[in-house]
């Protein structure tokens, strides 16, 4: 039975229910093999996977080395800066030279919304999105949706609410899409500068954190980039942080038992204030482990099953 | 070869004359002479256009042929031959080629190349400002004399409004429409597409319909002060269409246009195959809602004629991320039959059709032509609207293969183009 | 309910409830003689039929040796095996669950069928991997031939002639509703199984029983 009938990974808006579910039932077998003395598994030796990363990352890119090494796959990272590829050297260009490598498998994150999308078409590997602009990260959303699970027992019929820059934030569309795939009530929180137009067709938006987080079983934070303040989305930090920032006061009037997840990596005294992020409620930690057995997971869905 | 013409059997659509009706069509020395029924040959030659509709040979008013400078992209030579093909005897060629049309010399340079290489008539536009700078005004007399018919910065507009002030002024003397229109660059900057709830699905950088808003009023608004000739370019919205009709109810001077794809797609396609850059032009495809404002524009007289748009690009300049890809589509060769297409579903009137592609345009731009009475130029149109094709850019004519309507079926198709007598195109089966 | 393979017909039942469940115990009895002292013996079961043969065979061992509960395990070599395109497309994994230390133990593999012996190489494979037993023995309820590697059981509950292309189906209580194996043929107006390339999209759902053990692999198996 296909459990995960396609041939890559661009985004979970357009995945099933039960798809994104053999993901995350997959990635749950997968983990005791973190645990093991020996954290290695055959299953994908031979097979070339190529990290191309054309935006900074060391945490995402780091957790799919992982992942690939586990599945004893043969892993390349390439940080290729996007000013080379404004030398002259256009995406597609720079995806041919791989594939004299062959590689079954690459992992893309790019600055532009529907990089992985054009290099599905045009290449003969399977593609999995990283991150591209402002349009989806879908292994961020699995992890997160993971660790929900894993707290919660289940998906269906959390309450969660995502707040921060949702205008830039590839994470809130993923995870929006996935909760609400699943069965889970998501409510969107912004400055109305960062509300992108029609949002609401993917989750409903209001603009006080307090009503957001009031009754939350998860806060997912999202980060502020500065370059938002100077692009004129909002006057200053401090301000942000008053009116928008996660703080203890906050928290108290949420459930006892919320979770606070974010993606990383935190901005302190902005949209989190430090004594939340290392506080008792914070996953942030747990979502570490449940990224590389997610990244696993996506790998072996996408790979495991045919011969090269 | 005989230096007469006589095209018989076809139903003529000529609204400027009043005309829907059987008649025979006699053009000499480039001219048409007669329309009448059965007229006898007398040594024309017979072009048989049974079944067929005949009107005055259509007008387009954007399209860029990109020579100078670019010709990789597309030349004289390619881009008539495609205006041929698509059903228009005459074109008006952009400015912004390298170097810009921006002075007598540039523009007497082009007419001599349309002279040996074009297969359509070719009326220049010369630059609004020098270099297409925005800076300083184009020699808008000499520019006139030699040979263009309106000035523009098309693809780099829209200029400042003080220099927009000077140019509509300045342009009355020499009686030259003046285009505006243009998207606010600090509003759109940075878009990629259409501000709203697609931008926000695919997570694309979008710029709201008010960035062409606020130009259009301001254009507007400059018109009524310097009672010059305006012509909007481009408009791809319902809200522009709305100050258009009130500014000419106070008298201003004003023409607008809109390109053909405006009119039957929408941001969606952004998303049908996801990130298509063919679907990555400027203006960009905009809401359903601007959409069927546009054609009500159409059919109640608020626009005056449909353009082509035409902006070839090499695969070099598509073959990128959405937001790297150059914007624009070719769009000579599927303008025409986009309107048929919508005749064909009762979205459009026949003869509202040729108004807006052969008559309107040509009153726009002061052409002559867009008319088959007698003494008219011998440019003649011949649609099929009942023939039904896919759209298959790897058969353009044009150097320019992207388009977003590639693997639609469009119902009506030009099939003969006629331009001073000579048939340029012809592709009856 | 039995289901049978698509294309399939049974030949001959080989064993009946009551047959399973003695010969169950007969291989209890031999594991007992070959380990009169139960100290650091454990069982793990090849998912997904192992798995209750395991706790049955483990269960009759403390039975007949009046001892307390063995360990038993269940292995999922889903990540180990040598081509995966011998089962689904994408078999389901149910993940490796054995919640004790195999160092130093001795570890009973167990298995329903016996065939090329792939699934065994993949369990040693992954037991090596998960720790240091001291020894491992395999205890297969049939074995029906062919091998393809040099393996062999230990403990067999019963040796059967096979073709190639013939199955051996074993049916449980506790995930088939009933105990029961037979010899199934490939029913005449059947295609023969040949395996076509790989075409990306949905496959149907294997058919339950022991099918994937049937049928010779076309494919080359990945190295």
């Amino acid at each position: 039975m296909t459990a995960f009938p396609h041939r890559h990974l661009l985004g979970i808006e357009e995945l099933e229910p039960d798809q994104i579910g053999a993901i995350l039932d997959t990635a749950q077998g997968l983990k005791e093999i973190l645990d093991r003395p020996i954290k290695k598994v055959p299953t994908l030796r031979g097979r070339t996977v190529v990290n191309l990363f054309f935006e900074p990352s060391t945490r995402t890119r780091s957790s799919f080395e992982m992942a690939e090494k586990v599945l004893s796959a043969d892993s390349l990272s390439i940080a290729a800066s996007t000013s080379s590829v404004k030398k002259g050297e256009t995406l597609i260009d720079t995806v041919r030279n791989l594939e004299a490598m062959s590689p079954d498998l690459i992992v893309i994150r790019h600055a532009s919304a529907g990089a992985p999308h054009l290099l599905a078409r045009r290449c003969r590997a399977s593609i999995v999105n990283a991150g591209d602009g402002a349009h989806e990260h879908p292994t961020q959303a699995l992890l997160d949706a993971l660790t929900l699970r894993q707290r919660k027992g289940t998906l269906e019929g959390l309450r969660v609410a995502i707040v921060g820059d949702v205008l830039h934030s590839r994470v809130a569309r993923s995870s929006a899409w996935l909760l609400r795939k699943m069965g889970a009530g998501v409510v969107l929180c912004a400055p109305p500068t960062l509300v992108p137009q029609g949002v609401e067709q993917i989750a409903p938006v209001v603009d006080r954190i307090e009503e957001a987080i009031e009754g939350a079983d998860a806060v997912m934070m999202l980060r502020v980039q500065k370059e938002r303040m100077t692009g004129g989305y909002f006057p200053s930090e401090r301000e942000y942080h008053a009116r928008y920032g996660l703080t203890a006061a906050r928290l108290a009037g949420a459930r006892k038992d919320v979770l606070i997840m974010h993606p990383g990596p935190l901005n302190r005294g902005v949209e989190i204030a430090s004594e939340v992020a290392d506080g008792p409620y914070s996953v942030i930690l747990e979502q570490v482990t449940n990224g590389v057995a997610v990244r696993m997971a996506v790998l072996y869905l996408l790979l495991g099953g045919e011969s090269p | 070869m005989s230096r007469t013409l006589l095209l018989v059997g076809g139903r003529v659509v000529d609204p400027g004359q009043g005309l829907d009706a059987a008649r025979d069509v006699r053009i000499e020395k480039g001219v048409v002479t007669e329309l009448g029924r059965r007229l006898s040959p007398g040594g024309a030659t017979v072009v048989d256009v049974a079944g067929l509709v005949v009107c005055p040979g259509f007008v387009d008013l954007r399209a860029r042929l990109r020579e100078p400078g670019d010709e990789e992209k597309e030349t004289v030579a390619t881009g008539t031959r495609a205006a041929a093909a698509g059903g228009f005897a005459a074109v008006c060629a952009m400015p912004g080629t390298r170097p810009v049309n921006d002075d007598a010399d540039a523009t007497r340079a082009l007419l001599e190349r349309a002279q040996r290489a074009a297969a359509a008539r070719v009326y220049p536009v010369g630059a609004l400002s020098q270099g297409c700078r925005g800076e300083d005004l184009a020699e808008y007399g000499d520019l006139r004399d030699a040979g263009c018919v309106a000035v523009d910065d098309d693809e780099r507009a829209p200029v400042g409004p003080r220099l927009m002030r000077r140019a509509l002024e300045y342009a009355r003397a020499f009686d030259l429409p003046v285009v505006g229109g243009g998207q606010d660059p600090e509003l759109a900057a940075g878009a990629a597409m259409n501000e709203g709830p697609v931008a926000t699905r695919l997570g694309l950088p979008g710029a709201p319909g008010a960035a062409e808003a606020i130009v259009a009023a301001r254009d507007l608004a400059l018109a009524e002060l310097t009672g010059g000739r305006l012509h909007l370019a481009r408009v791809s919205t319902a809200g522009v269409l709305e100050a258009l009709r009130r500014a000419r109810a106070r008298g201003a001077r004003v023409t607008a246009e809109v390109a053909a794809h405006h009119l039957v797609l929408t941001d969606e396609a952004v998303a049908a195959l996801p990130y298509d850059t063919a679907a990555r032009l400027d203006p960009p495809l905009r809401s359903e809602a601007d959409r069927r404002a546009l054609l009500k524009g159409l059919r109640d007289g608020t626009l005056d004629c449909v353009v082509s748009d035409h902006a070839p690009h090499t695969v070099d300049e598509k073959d990128l991320e959405f937001d790297a890809a150059s914007p624009g589509a070719s769009s000579l060769e599927t303008a025409v039959a986009v309107c048929l297409d919508l005749v064909s579903r009762d979205a459009l009137d026949l003869g509202r059709l040729v108004e807006l592609l052969s008559s309107g345009p040509a009153r726009a731009f002061g052409l002559p032509g867009g008319s088959l009475a007698k003494g008219s130029p011998g440019d003649v149109t011949v649609l099929d609207p009942g023939l039904r094709r896919e759209v298959d850019p790897g058969r353009f004519l044009s150097k320019g293969r992207s388009s977003p309507l590639a693997g639609r079926t469009l119902t009506g198709w030009p099939v003969l183009t006629v331009v001073g007598g000579r048939v340029v195109f012809d592709g009856r089966r | 309910m039995v289901v049978r393979p698509k294309g399939f017909r049974e030949r001959r039942q080989l064993m009946d409830r009551a047959r399973v469940a003695r010969t169950l115990t007969r291989m209890a009895t031999e594991l007992l003689e070959h380990h009169p002292s139960l100290a650091g013996l454990t069982f793990v079961g090849i998912r997904s039929r192992g798995v209750p043969l395991a706790k049955r065979l483990a269960q009759r061992v403390a039975e007949l040796a009046g001892s307390a509960p063995l360990p038993v395990g269940a292995l999922d070599i889903t990540l180990y095996r040598d081509d995966l395109t011998m089962i689904a497309l994408h078999p389901i994994m149910k993940g490796t669950d054995i919640p004790f230390s195999i160092d130093g133990a001795g570890v009973v593999l167990v298995d329903d069928v016996l065939f090329t012996g792939r699934t065994v190489r993949a369990a040693l494979q992954e037991l090596i991997d998960l720790g240091r037993p001291d020894r491992i023995e395999l205890a297969v309820l049939v074995d029906r031939g062919h091998r393809e590697l040099p393996i062999r059981a230990d403990y067999v509950g019963k040796t059967v002639t096979t073709a190639r292309d013939e199955n051996v189906q074993v049916l449980l209580q506790e995930l088939d509703g009933t105990d029961r194996v037979a010899l199934l043929d490939r029913a005449p107006d059947a295609k023969p199984r040949v395996r076509s390339a790989r075409k990306p999209g949905p496959r149907k759902p294997s058919a339950g029983g022991s099918a994937r053990k049937t049928g010779r692999r076309t494919k080359a198996p990945r190295r």
